[in-house]
């Protein structure tokens, strides 16, 4: 019962937050993938109510706000966790041993990429490049970029991360 | 002025990630506490290519260069080289051709043969301050252009000048600008293409990070020769430091007069955007990038009709890349006379390369056209890490191809690398050793583009997925010898079935590997053995009893204790328990580990 009246509170503070970001942006169909990039950012993911919102909004048919919502990369419809990994698989990365880097990251939180670990604390995602390549293998954990990794360093990074988190 | 120093910290995204920005506070935070006579101007500045030896410092007009700073160094760099002129010799560069320690960065080999134009002034402005761009002459081109030049006169400088499109294709600009500006139905629209998508390939990323008034400067001139009014700079989702500093930049040129109504009081009014990508690959291609600022999905469109002609909201469009726009303003100040002293010809200029995989100096390096792969790699790059075997350089990202070492004399200019059947691209140049598999890079390859393919066209969609399945097949050791022609002939549907560059350019990797290392794929199919020893199923270790000298480390690095030996005896790799993970053969002081082929049919 609590995780419904929970759920209900949620969504309604997800259309008024929604709302919000709509006013920022000209009723035009041009600025879908903006919009939506910052629901994405408010929420780390684009829920469903929002895209009711913004097809509403900006008079679009709901298939089409679907349509680029799936369409790019950088909005998600599942939520993410509080802390997103990206492991780079750019070429560089992906020949100086991504695969290792990703092994490492994934036995120590055990789930897959794509996926978000059961406390809502992490997901893992795998990304082609972010442009550091001479830093080569590379992740990057909210904006944040670590270069040269290895097994070690990322259950260094991660265990960092945890205790700050149990403080 | 002159006396006053100036402290340079690199604040690069790749310096960043080493922490450089702590660097940068303690400098200020310790100098500003400080009694100095002359207190040194600080500033944060833009990637100075040497990534991997980051953070980097330059002390002017002293020229010291510090690398590998840490924020614990830089009090002992205030005590004694700002106050008593002592150079700290352990933080010096150390040069790997010439195994000489290097005070003056410009001085090392890595720096040396360069010539910088589009990153000129990368790393020697604070790149959030248009003073330091005016400062090194910059909108001194937009002021010529407005005060001194009609707009055929600037088309005619760039037509002149042979510059070529930088973001992979090589079309020639000025003709793109002049046959743009022949339209007369406005508005018109200036684009630049900020979606750098290719991986291994991030100089866009530094240019827009490092020295964002060059791009618009640019763009301006641009707008100014065909009659243009509005211009959108495209920024990957990823690069947000690049989008903050454009934004800086924007702002700052509209308070100088250089962006906005009536430019510098001479009637032209331009005003510029910038558009955040949505991370697909494909909107680095130009119609899909236009469908993307119009907020639809990013697919690319059949182009009969240019998009000079009709591009952006179907009116005439100029659509330009970085690192194009960088290369504007000086063609305009020196003249196109000055750009083709440098390059060889139909290449004129340089090129900036991103100079990555396994090599020794990794970073952003800025040539003229024409210099070959071989001083690229050995020279500037230093040659391959723990000077291993060379095996092939990539370039031009998922639409390029490899190039092996029989090849190394190759001059990089659009037209060689094309006709090898590799492509500029935006400038990748990944280097590979003798542990890269070749199969297993052009499946990755094929990975890459099947998530990035759009799926408009069937070919594209299909073709690749198929290959990537015959691909994967082979790496795992069930490939048979047909299968390579049958690859060739998808690589024929595909090119000619697909409408955008992704499709058309997507057999590269593929084509170019058959051809070159056509012995690495038979050794995959027929003796089930990865010679790189990458594929998991085609490999195993052995331990050459000869070399070993029973050091114990293997067996100490092997995370599943297949590795039994005494103390100084020889040691044996147990084939049931590896899982052939290569923590061995990466850590052997003696190189005693050796690659086999795949036991899993024993």
């Amino acid at each position: 019962m609590t995780e419904v009246i929970a759920l209900e509170t949620k969504t309604e503070m997800s259309i008024q937050n929604t709302k919000k970001i709509l006013e920022k942006y000209p009723k035009d169909k041009r600025y879908t993938l903006a919009i939506l990039q910052d629901i994405q950012r408010n929420y780390d993911y684009i829920p469903k109510e929002a895209i009711w919102e913004v097809s509403n909004y900006i008079e679009s048919p709901l298939s089409e706000v679907y349509t680029i919502a799936t369409f790019y990369k950088a909005l998600s419809l599942k939520p993410k966790g509080k802390y997103v990994i990206k492991v780079c698989n750019g070429t560089a990365c992906h020949i100086r041993g991504s695969d290792k880097v990703l092994d490492a990251i994934k036995s120590s939180l055990n789930i897959q990429p794509g996926e978000t670990s059961e406390d809502g604390l992490f997901s893992i995602e795998i990304v082609n490049c972010v442009g550091a390549c001479a830093l080569a293998p590379v992740m990057v954990i909210n904006d944040k970029y670590y270069g040269n990794m290895t097994k070690d360093k990322v259950h260094q990074v991660l265990d960092e991360i945890r205790r700050s988190q149990n403080e | 002025m002159s006396s006053q120093r100036q402290i340079l910290v690199c604040c690069g995204t790749g310096c960043l990630a080493n922490n450089s920005y702590e660097v940068y506070l303690k400098f200020k935070d310790l100098i500003s506490n400080k009694e100095i006579q002359i207190k040194p101007i600080i500033k944060p500045t833009g990637c100075n290519g040497l990534c991997e030896k980051g953070p980097v410092v330059k002390i002017l007009p002293d020229n010291i260069s510090y690398f590998k700073v840490k924020a614990e160094d830089v009090e002992e760099i205030i005590e004694e080289t700002i106050v008593k002129g002592k150079i700290i010799d352990r933080l010096l560069y150390f040069d790997t051709n010439t195994k000489n320690k290097i005070t003056d960065h410009k001085n090392a080999t890595f720096y040396k043969n360069q010539h910088k134009i589009a990153i000129r002034n990368i790393g020697e402005i604070d790149p959030s301050k248009i003073e330091d761009y005016i400062e090194r002459d910059g909108y001194a081109a937009l002021k010529k252009v407005l005060f001194t030049m009609k707009p055929e006169e600037v088309l005619e400088q760039v037509d002149k000048s042979n510059l070529r499109g930088r973001g992979g294709g090589g079309f020639p600009t000025g003709l793109k600008w002049k046959t743009c500006a022949k339209y007369n139905h406005y508005p018109k629209y200036v684009i630049c293409n900020g979606d750098e998508g290719d991986p291994g390939a991030f100089m866009d990323r530094s240019i827009m990070e490092g020295d964002p008034n060059t791009v618009i400067e640019g763009m301006i001139i641009c707008a100014y020769a065909i009659g243009a009014n509005q211009g959108y700079l495209y920024i990957r989702d990823e690069y947000e430091l690049a989008r903050k500093n454009m934004q800086i930049a924007i702002n700052s040129a509209r308070e100088y007069g250089y962006l906005g109504k009536n430019i510098l009081g001479r009637g032209l009014n331009f005003d510029l955007e910038i558009v955040r990508g949505g991370g697909a690959f494909v909107c680095g291609e130009s119609s899909a990038l236009m469908a993307s600022i119009q907020g639809k999905v990013g697919e690319p469109r059949a182009k009969y009709i240019r998009s000079v002609e009709r591009g952006l909201w179907d009116q005439p469009t100029i659509l330009n890349n970085v690192e194009t726009w960088a290369n504007i303003p000086p063609i305009i100040s020196y003249g196109p006379d000055w750009f083709k002293e440098i390059g060889i010809k139909n290449n004129f200029g340089t090129k900036v390369f991103s100079l990555v995989g396994k090599v020794k100096n990794t970073g952003l390096v800025e040539v003229p056209m024409g210099s070959s792969l071989r001083s690229l790699v050995f020279e500037i790059g230093g040659g391959v890490i723990k000077d291993k075997k060379f095996k092939a350089v990539q370039t031009g990202g998922p639409s390029g191809g490899c190039i092996p070492k029989e090849h190394l004399d190759i001059s990089l200019d659009f037209d060689s690398l094309n006709e090898i059947g590799s492509m500029m691209g935006s400038g990748g140049v990944i280097v590979m050793d003798e542990n890269t598999c070749m199969v297993e890079v052009a499946r990755y390859y094929m990975e890459f583009l099947s998530e990035e393919s759009c799926g408009k066209c069937t070919t594209c969609r299909e073709g690749i997925k198929l290959m990537l399945d015959i691909l994967t097949n082979i790496t795992k050791g069930n490939g048979k010898e047909e299968d390579l022609d049958l690859l060739l002939g998808i690589c024929d549907t595909v090119e000619k079935g697909s409408l955008c560059g992704l499709g058309q350019t997507a057999p590269n990797p593929v084509r170019t590997t058959i051809k070159f290392f056509r012995d690495e794929y038979l050794e995959h199919i027929n003796n089930h053995k990865c010679p790189a020893g990458v594929c998991k199923n085609l490999t195993s270790y052995q331990i050459n009893s000869e070399a070993c000298i029973g050091c114990g480390i293997c067996k100490k690095k092997c995370p599943v204790d297949a590795i039994t030996g005494e103390n100084k005896k020889l040691h044996v790799i147990h084939q049931d328990i590896c899982i052939t993970c290569g923590e061995c053969y990466e850590n052997c002081p003696t190189n005693a580990i050796e690659i086999g082929g795949g036991i899993f049919e024993s």
